[in-house]
């Protein structure tokens, strides 16, 4: 933003001051993420950058966390990873489903009490985890779920929902509803409507529910550690347990695939959420 | 004389043809929306109920002693009671020695006055000396606490099914022996400094954010888009990244010989051997809660500013008025929605905060929240631990009531 030549010295001076304030936020948000992974190439056991490190020498560095996280034989990890793609996996599919039909009779005008409904429906991404988790934890407890992947699946649904809720509405809201009205006058019944032209225009919303259930699930901690016996521990409970003990080299190496994977799933979120802008755009 | 009805072309009148083509479709919605509906109200808003009802159940001493509860009914309360009601309580007693539950009993009656403990353990030791007859007696002779009223008093004290005693323990009061509300002692009122921390911190977080997220949703609102894109992964990657890779990356940076650390040192702030605590205490839940809540600030911040026109500054500064004149009576109450979003989004997230605080907050940095999980999974207290639980959902659901009146919960912006 470059300032035109005639602006007076202490708009200038305001300006840069704003500038300067926005950079640091900036780097304040980002900048955390990015000194987890020179260490998880540390060639030494401790959490700070040692003096090879930062002289840039190779032998500071290795892959030997990497290597203790995928064939450390005391490491979990491989089981954790394991839990926590078929939880993942199932609740995601399970959330998309229920919220994706729940999100097209919201957004019907016939729909009675909208606002109530909405409010119920979305309340277990506002009600804190801490609550969630005690409540189904008594309740899993109750009907004998409790330290089984099926209880955890089941509580992962109901946390993941209310996105898909949010990201399918939010698409239907942009859509075209003569076109469903065409296809019905056409002669198609219902679920082919659904199938053939409804879905694959809020397709993109859907995906992007999907994404932030999948990773909902992927992330969420409080409510597996009620849950989650010593079968069903998941990547999140293991980070869990090392930072309670002690920062280990490990876990940087556990997390920095985390950034990986989470960059991934930005940069599909984004070029799907384009996507439907476009989508959108044409609507109009 | 009735208007000519319109028919529709299979004979049946059009309105009474539109409504039910009406019935049809709001039926249609609501089937649509019921597997999901049935599905939160089973796994979730009735374990929520339940939870409420664990909070104020207190059954089990009148369960575990059924006769003597029975055989106070008749007793006034003021001298010592008669013969049948210690029959009943040596019944009782020895329906429990039998089983081995008696322990259950003690936690609950000490907790209503102490001395319990030893008075239920002694009794139990000594109960198969006692004769039959006279039971009054023997018990006093047992033990001196049974001569003594305010003892029975506390026992009949127990007996209600419902109590809301750890309501008043969660606000640091108790009932006394007479039943009226009093305040704990001095050197136990730990509650209510924990629910002014829970709330100071969601308070400073909030504002911080606010503070930090206005300037740069400013930006990323005003900047062409090519650039804007680019700034906005810095926000949208971290809102993506696991919270415990986030918390653990403060960790990192906070740890007494982290970078940050380093810095303070290189600065010459603090020497080398008195490195200042930045973690394990409330500092350490500020920093970190602040960094990994901004993003909830930034977008509904930012969706709102990308709305408003900059032909309206430019048209307040053709007016004559400075760039901070048209900024407050322009800009800024254009963005009060999104100042409104996000703080309370960001205000009811930090209020239940658990995992951060719980890494990085150490004792003095702890919140509400952790003490739910205290006792939840280590003093098993879990009526206690509802009770908690209930007075933080009253508080979270008022906000979120808020925040539905004043944003409407059908306009929260994902991403």
């Amino acid at each position: 933003m470059a300032l035109p030549n005639h602006t007076p010295l202490n708009y200038r001076i305001w300006h840069y001051t704003y500038l300067t304030f926005c950079g640091f936020v900036f780097f304040f948000l980002i900048a955390p993420l990015f000194v987890i992974l020179p260490l998880s190439f540390n060639a030494e056991q401790y959490i700070h950058f040692s003096a090879k490190m930062l002289a840039l020498d190779p032998e500071g560095f290795s892959l030997r966390w990497y290597e203790d996280m995928i064939y450390g034989t005391k490491n979990p990890w491989g089981l954790a990873t394991k839990n926590s793609l078929i939880i993942a996996f199932f609740a995601t599919i399970g959330s998309t489903i229920l919220g994706t039909v729940a999100a097209l009779g919201l957004s019907s005008r016939h729909m009675p009490y909208k606002a109530a409904f909405m409010a119920l429906l979305i309340s277990p991404m506002i009600v804190p985890l801490i609550i969630s988790g005690t409540a189904i934890f008594f309740f899993m407890a109750k009907v004998g779920l409790a330290a089984t992947h099926t209880g955890i699946v089941l509580s992962h649904i109901i946390l993941g929902t209310p996105f898909v809720v949010i990201t399918v509405t939010a698409t239907l809201s942009g859509f075209d509803h003569s076109v469903t009205r065409a296809a019905a006058s056409l002669g198609s019944n219902p679920v082919n409507t659904f199938m053939k032209i409804t879905l694959p225009l809020i397709m993109p919303g859907v995906i992007s529910g999907a994404l932030f259930a999948f990773v909902t699930s992927f992330d969420e901690v409080v409510v597996v550690l009620f849950l989650a016996g010593l079968e069903n521990t998941t990547i999140p409970i293991q980070m869990w347990v090392g930072l309670r003990e002690q920062l280990s080299p490990t876990i940087m190496a556990v997390a920095t695939c985390l950034i990986v994977m989470s960059t991934l799933i930005l940069v599909t979120a984004e070029l799907l959420r384009r996507r439907s802008e476009r989508l959108r755009g044409i609507n109009r | 004389m009735s208007k000519e009805q319109i028919l529709s072309s299979d004979g049946i009148p059009l309105e009474q043809s539109l409504k039910k083509a009406e019935r049809k479709n709001k039926l249609k919605a609501v089937l649509l929306v019921a597997p999901l509906f049935l599905f939160i109200l089973i796994i979730y808003v009735f374990p929520i109920g339940d939870m409420l009802f664990r909070s104020v159940d207190d059954r089990m001493i009148t369960k575990m002693l059924p006769k003597t509860f029975k055989a106070m009914e008749s007793w006034d309360g003021q001298d010592l009671p008669d013969e049948p009601v210690y029959k009943a309580i040596y019944e009782d007693l020895k329906y429990l020695k039998e089983n081995k539950t008696y322990g259950k009993i003690i936690a609950r009656l000490n907790y209503e006055k102490s001395g319990f403990s030893s008075l239920i353990k002694k009794t139990v030791r000594k109960l198969k000396k006692i004769e039959e007859g006279n039971y009054k007696e023997q018990f006093i002779k047992i033990h001196k606490r049974w001569g003594q009223p305010e003892y029975l008093v506390a026992l009949r004290n127990a007996a209600p099914n419902w109590s809301y005693a750890k309501y008043l323990k969660g606000v640091d009061m108790r009932f006394d022996q007479n039943k009226n509300i009093v305040q704990v002692e001095e050197d136990r009122r730990i509650y209510k400094i924990l629910w002014m921390r829970t709330i100071n911190v969601a308070f400073w977080v909030t504002l911080f954010c606010f503070v930090l997220a206005y300037p740069i949703s400013h930006l990323l609102a005003t900047l062409p888009m090519k650039y804007s894109n680019l700034l906005m992964i810095c926000v949208l990657l971290p809102f993506w990244t696991s919270l415990l890779v986030r918390t653990s990356s403060w960790m990192v940076l906070l740890q007494q010989q982290g970078p940050i650390n380093d810095l303070i040192v290189w600065l010459g702030l603090a020497a080398d051997d008195n490195r200042p605590e930045l973690m394990y205490n409330v500092i350490g839940t500020f920093v970190a809660m602040t960094q990994i809540l901004l993003p909830f600030m930034v977008l509904p911040l930012y969706s709102v500013m990308k709305t408003i026109s900059p032909s309206l500054m430019r048209a307040g500064k053709s007016l004559g008025g400075t760039p901070l004149v048209s900024f407050v009576k322009i800009y800024f109450p254009l963005t009060i929605p999104g100042i409104g979003a996000g703080c309370l989004l960001v205000f009811i997230l930090a209020i239940g905060y658990y995992i951060t605080p719980a890494l990085v907050g150490g004792a003095s940095g702890s919140l509400i929240s952790n003490t739910i999980a205290y006792h939840m999974k280590s003093s098993l207290d879990w009526a206690f631990a509802s009770a908690l639980g209930t007075m933080l959902l009253v508080g979270v659901l008022a906000i979120y009531w808020v925040y539905n009146k004043l944003v409407g919960i059908d306009n929260i912006k994902l991403g």
